[in-house]
């Protein structure tokens, strides 16, 4: 089986942010990257999908992010098992219109004809939740979402779709497919000290995205970045940690009257 | 025709989500001086198409399909777009739901239309209308702009818009029809189920206390269970705690744990993401824990503190255990 698997890079959670110039994203000196909480999962479960059949296939890493950023999470992509990368190179301003994305993912991937695509659900930076379902349709496969579970069967695919408050959904599909991954269904691993000694000399593939021909113009655009107010009014509690819990009991006691 | 919500059936009545979105769109009818439709598809779907009739709009267009029965992608998917096409609509908005996730991409993909998803809210600036969402982890929001004609896609965000200002009224259903390929329709589903009953009831606590990745790691759980034990309250969790296996499902709160209401919500080391959010903003008094000033979680707190939750939770518990 031949799985291609988007992962993204994107800020960490306790990344400090501020928005540039432009006014529509943020400055990136300060920003530290990651990978994508959705797409680990997604990583360990193709690895996971290759060694349940026995080891035969391949896992190619695929990203879009630009030049000067590339190794970290590739490299840690392929420590961890990915047998080969492709890297679409972009430059700022980057790409926010979900369809473009996608259709330049299409693009670049069309050739490869992998049986099954795995990416995250939604991105958290961006956070359109569409990367992988208009790519599965742009490449003509079948699709699903939110999953939590994948059983492989003869030349089909039952997965388990996450529904809201605690429900599930089986849904079966025919190859070839591309399903989007919720976190939670797998626990990924760590890179080994001999995966990430391996790593190095596994194939990089670098495209620029300026040649990825066909992929049209954007039909959306963030048009201005602000942070927003509060909802409430906050009583933010100062002082020594003593004086926190003295007043924290204090709120307790009188103010909403728990104890 | 104008604005059409697309409206999800659950449990033989409309989603609650979809209905927030009926909400959204009469708001945006009335600024835009536009009329709303709603669009309910599906099989023997007469009790859906009654209860949209009872909402205030131009009408309700009802598709009958046997390809409906049970959830399809490409069906659900292509009943949308090929109404979409007859209709001409300029909005098209729904809520955006884990069903709605799974197909609504695929109109966006099929009509080649812009999809914007997990809006809280619009903005009509002149010709325009921008539609809001969060980004980066929640921490700065964004207005987004459409640069096509024709219809532009919306998902709202569960609990964006209010059903206290769903307007009713009596609407005439239309029927309309669409030409569904069987052999076209890839996936199929299966009846949904609930994984586990039983675990935690939160959702008739008085107090939880709750925890995020803040926690750090698996070892310090012990420390929460002590000053759950002391301020007698049930234990709530994000999803990653979740994920990680340092607590069972049934703890989880949000879009895709539980809803909770208690008196007392203390949020420690969670960072206040929206499908987090969602589920517990209807706490009466929210306290809030993180060492990042600028985390979203302290927009929806009563009261917050700026610190180290494994240096305050511990004292906290002594503190309450000598009351
Ligand atoms: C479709 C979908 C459904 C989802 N459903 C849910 C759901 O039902 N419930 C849910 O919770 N999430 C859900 N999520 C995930 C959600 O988007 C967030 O990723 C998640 O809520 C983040 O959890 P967190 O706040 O614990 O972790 P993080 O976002 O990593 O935040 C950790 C916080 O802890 C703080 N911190 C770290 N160390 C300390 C310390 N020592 N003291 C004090 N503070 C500290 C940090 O400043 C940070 O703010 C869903 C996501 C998607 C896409
Ligand atoms: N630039 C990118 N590089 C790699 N993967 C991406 C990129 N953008 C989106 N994806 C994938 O698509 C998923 C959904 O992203 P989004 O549609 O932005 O929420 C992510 O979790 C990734 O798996």
């Amino acid at each position: 089986m031949k799985i291609g698997v988007l992962v993204k890079q994107v800020a960490s959670g306790e990344s400090p942010l501020r928005i540039d110039t432009s006014g529509k994203w943020v400055v990136e000196e300060s920003i530290d990257f990651t990978t994508n909480e959705s797409d680990s999962y997604a990583l360990e479960e193709a690895l996971q999908i290759i060694e349940r059949s026995g080891g035969a296939g391949e896992v190619v890493v695929i990203s879009m992010c630009p030049a000067e950023r590339t190794p970290k999470i590739i490299r840690e992509a392929l420590a961890k098992g990915g047998h080969r990368a492709i890297h679409i190179q972009e430059e700022a301003p980057y790409e926010t219109d979900p369809f473009m994305v996608a259709s330049i993912f299409a693009e670049a991937l069309k050739d490869e004809s992998f049986d099954l695509i795995l990416s995250g659900l939604q991105s958290d930076d961006l956070g359109s939740g569409q990367t992988g379902v208009i790519l599965g349709e742009l490449l003509g496969m079948s699709t699903a979402t939110l999953v939590m579970g994948v059983e492989l069967q003869k030349g089909k695919l039952r997965v388990k779709r996450e529904l809201e408050s605690g429900w599930f959904q089986w849904v079966t599909l025919p190859f070839p497919a591309c399903i989007t991954i919720q976190s939670g269904l797998n626990q990924p691993r760590y890179p080994s000290l001999k995966g990430i000694m391996g790593a190095k000399k596994k194939e990089i593939k670098s495209i620029a995205k300026s040649d990825v021909k066909g992929s049209g113009t954007p039909m959306q655009e963030f048009s201005r970045m602000y942070t927003h107010k509060a909802e409430k009014r906050t009583e933010m509690i100062e002082g020594s940690t003593d004086q926190i819990v003295d007043r924290m009991i204090d709120i307790f006691k009188k103010n909403i009257k728990v104890i | 025709m104008d604005i059409l919500v697309i409206l999800e059936g659950a449990n033989g009545a409309i989603h609650r989500i979809s209905k927030e979105a009926v909400a959204a769109a009469q708001a945006l009818g009335k600024d835009l001086n536009q009329k709303v439709s709603v669009l309910v598809f599906g099989k023997n779907s007469d009790n859906l198409s009654k209860e949209a009739a009872s909402f205030k709009v131009d009408e309700v267009l009802l598709v009958e399909d046997d390809n409906l029965k049970s959830y399809s992608a490409d069906a659900y998917a292509e009943t949308v777009k090929q109404i979409v096409e007859k209709e001409s609509p300029k909005f098209v908005l729904t809520g955006y739901s884990y069903l709605v996730r799974d197909f609504f991409p695929k109109v966006s993909a099929r009509l080649q239309k812009p999809l914007i998803t997990d809006v809280t809210g619009y903005k009509v600036e002149g010709s325009k209308t921008l539609f809001t969402k969060q980004v980066l982890h929640g921490k700065l929001t964004v207005d987004i702009e459409t640069k096509v004609d024709g219809p532009v896609l919306v998902g709202f965000q569960s609990a964006a818009y209010s059903l206290d200002n769903l307007e009713k009224g009596s609407a005439k259903i239309r029927t309309a029809e669409v030409t569904l390929d069987s052999a076209q329709l890839k996936t199929t589903s299966e009846e949904p189920f609930q994984e586990e009953s039983g675990g935690v009831d939160l959702t008739s606590a008085d107090k939880i206390v709750s925890i995020g990745r803040g926690i750090g790691k698996e070892e310090n759980i012990p420390m929460i269970n002590d000053l759950a034990a002391a301020l007698k309250a049930e234990i709530g969790a994000s999803r990653p705690i979740v994920d990680s296996g340092w607590l069972p499902n049934s703890h989880q709160v949000g879009s895709s744990g539980q809803s909770v209401t208690p008196n007392l919500y203390l949020a420690l080391g969670i960072s206040g993401a929206i499908q987090h959010v969602v589920g517990m903003k209807g706490s009466k008094n929210i306290v809030a824990i993180n060492r990042d000033p600028d985390a979203p979680i302290f927009e929806v707190a009563d009261y917050g503190v700026v610190g180290d939750i494994l240096e305050i939770v511990p004292k906290l518990t002594e503190a309450l255990k000598n009351q």
